[in-house]
């Protein structure tokens, strides 16, 4: 990653233009050939950087108004395969390892979870809770009261 | 509440956009092969829609998590008295993000996200300081998400 590769981040976090040619418009703003830029984004999608490209859904807009963050205390030495099986369900839209924060927060897996109403959302929790089985020491959801604040990544140069 | 095309874009769409000069071109070649029989113009234009009402916020790349910049979720045990107040302290740093109240004796949950490490936790101290309570830091040490975009009438 380079000052290159920054700098077309920073061009294109925000979306890129509904316009015939969008990767023309963003060159242009870089001073770059369109074709460079394209070349750039195709690798930082295969290298990962980039996980994908398309449309963003809005989950609350599109009626997915029940969104929990559920968090789950799981053996450290099993984390990775538990993580790696929550993160490839269907209603889990982010994954993360956290540390633990003793006494006050022995969770460190973390999932967000989308439903339709609280109860859908109940009906996945008791699906990661079949999954997880014996390895769940311990889990609590805390759902969304209110959004104060919410900005996409918005990071300058 | 959405046309067949709208349905079809967001099924389709949320990844695997063509990387080409012209996209929407291509993604309306693609769905044409579907059964539709829509225009690159019709393609831009239900997009614009769908992002003018919120549907969608964006269209185009998503980054994968500190990417380029530095960030971490924290959370503050907030008395319910100082709820209000203690949102506004930590909202008003431009390097937060996100900022959602929650149902737990956490009730305070945000995103720091800034150019390094450093700035991080100044703005972590920075809202400790302000706002006289203390802060749960929980940076993310591993991110096990297989990120596909999200089924929405599958």
């Amino acid at each position: 990653m380079d000052d290159l590769d920054r700098r077309i981040i920073t061009a294109t976090q925000a979306g890129l233009p509904l316009v015939k040619e969008p990767y023309q418009a963003i060159a242009q703003q870089l001073n770059i050939e369109p074709e460079l830029l394209q070349q750039r984004m195709q690798i930082m999608l295969e290298q990962g950087q980039i996980r994908r490209i398309g449309a963003v859904p809005n989950h609350y807009k599109l009626g997915y108004r029940a969104n929990a963050m559920s968090v789950w205390n799981v053996p450290d030495e099993m984390i990775a395969e538990l993580g790696h099986q929550l993160g490839a369900l269907s209603f889990v839209s982010h994954c993360y390892e956290r540390p633990r924060f003793l006494p006050e927060w022995p969770y460190n897996l973390f999932a967000m979870l989308h439903g339709k109403s609280k109860h859908e959302v109940a009906e996945k929790v008791q699906e990661i809770i079949n999954l997880l089985g014996e390895h769940c020491a311990g889990y609590e959801l805390l759902y969304s009261k209110n959004i104060l604040k919410k900005t996409g990544l918005r990071l300058k140069n | 509440m959405f046309t067949a095309l709208e349905k079809q874009l967001l099924n389709d769409y949320q990844q695997g956009m063509p990387l080409v000069s012209e996209p929407y071109s291509e993604i309306a070649r693609e769905i044409n092969l579907k059964g539709f029989s829509v225009t690159e113009q019709e393609i831009i234009d239900s997009l614009s829609s769908l992002k003018e009402r919120g549907m969608i916020s964006r269209v185009g790349p998503v980054f994968k998590p500190n990417s380029i910049g530095v960030s971490t979720l924290a959370a503050i045990a907030v008395p319910a008295n100082r709820v209000d107040e203690v949102a506004n302290i930590v909202s008003a740093f431009s390097q937060v993000n996100h900022n959602y109240e929650r149902e737990h004796q956490f009730n305070l949950w945000f995103v720091v996200t800034a150019s390094s490490q450093n700035e991080v936790e100044q703005v972590l101290e920075a809202i400790e300081l302000q706002a006289g309570l203390s802060v749960m830091n929980l940076p993310m040490e591993q991110d096990y998400h297989i990120d596909l975009g999200f089924p929405l009438w599958c």
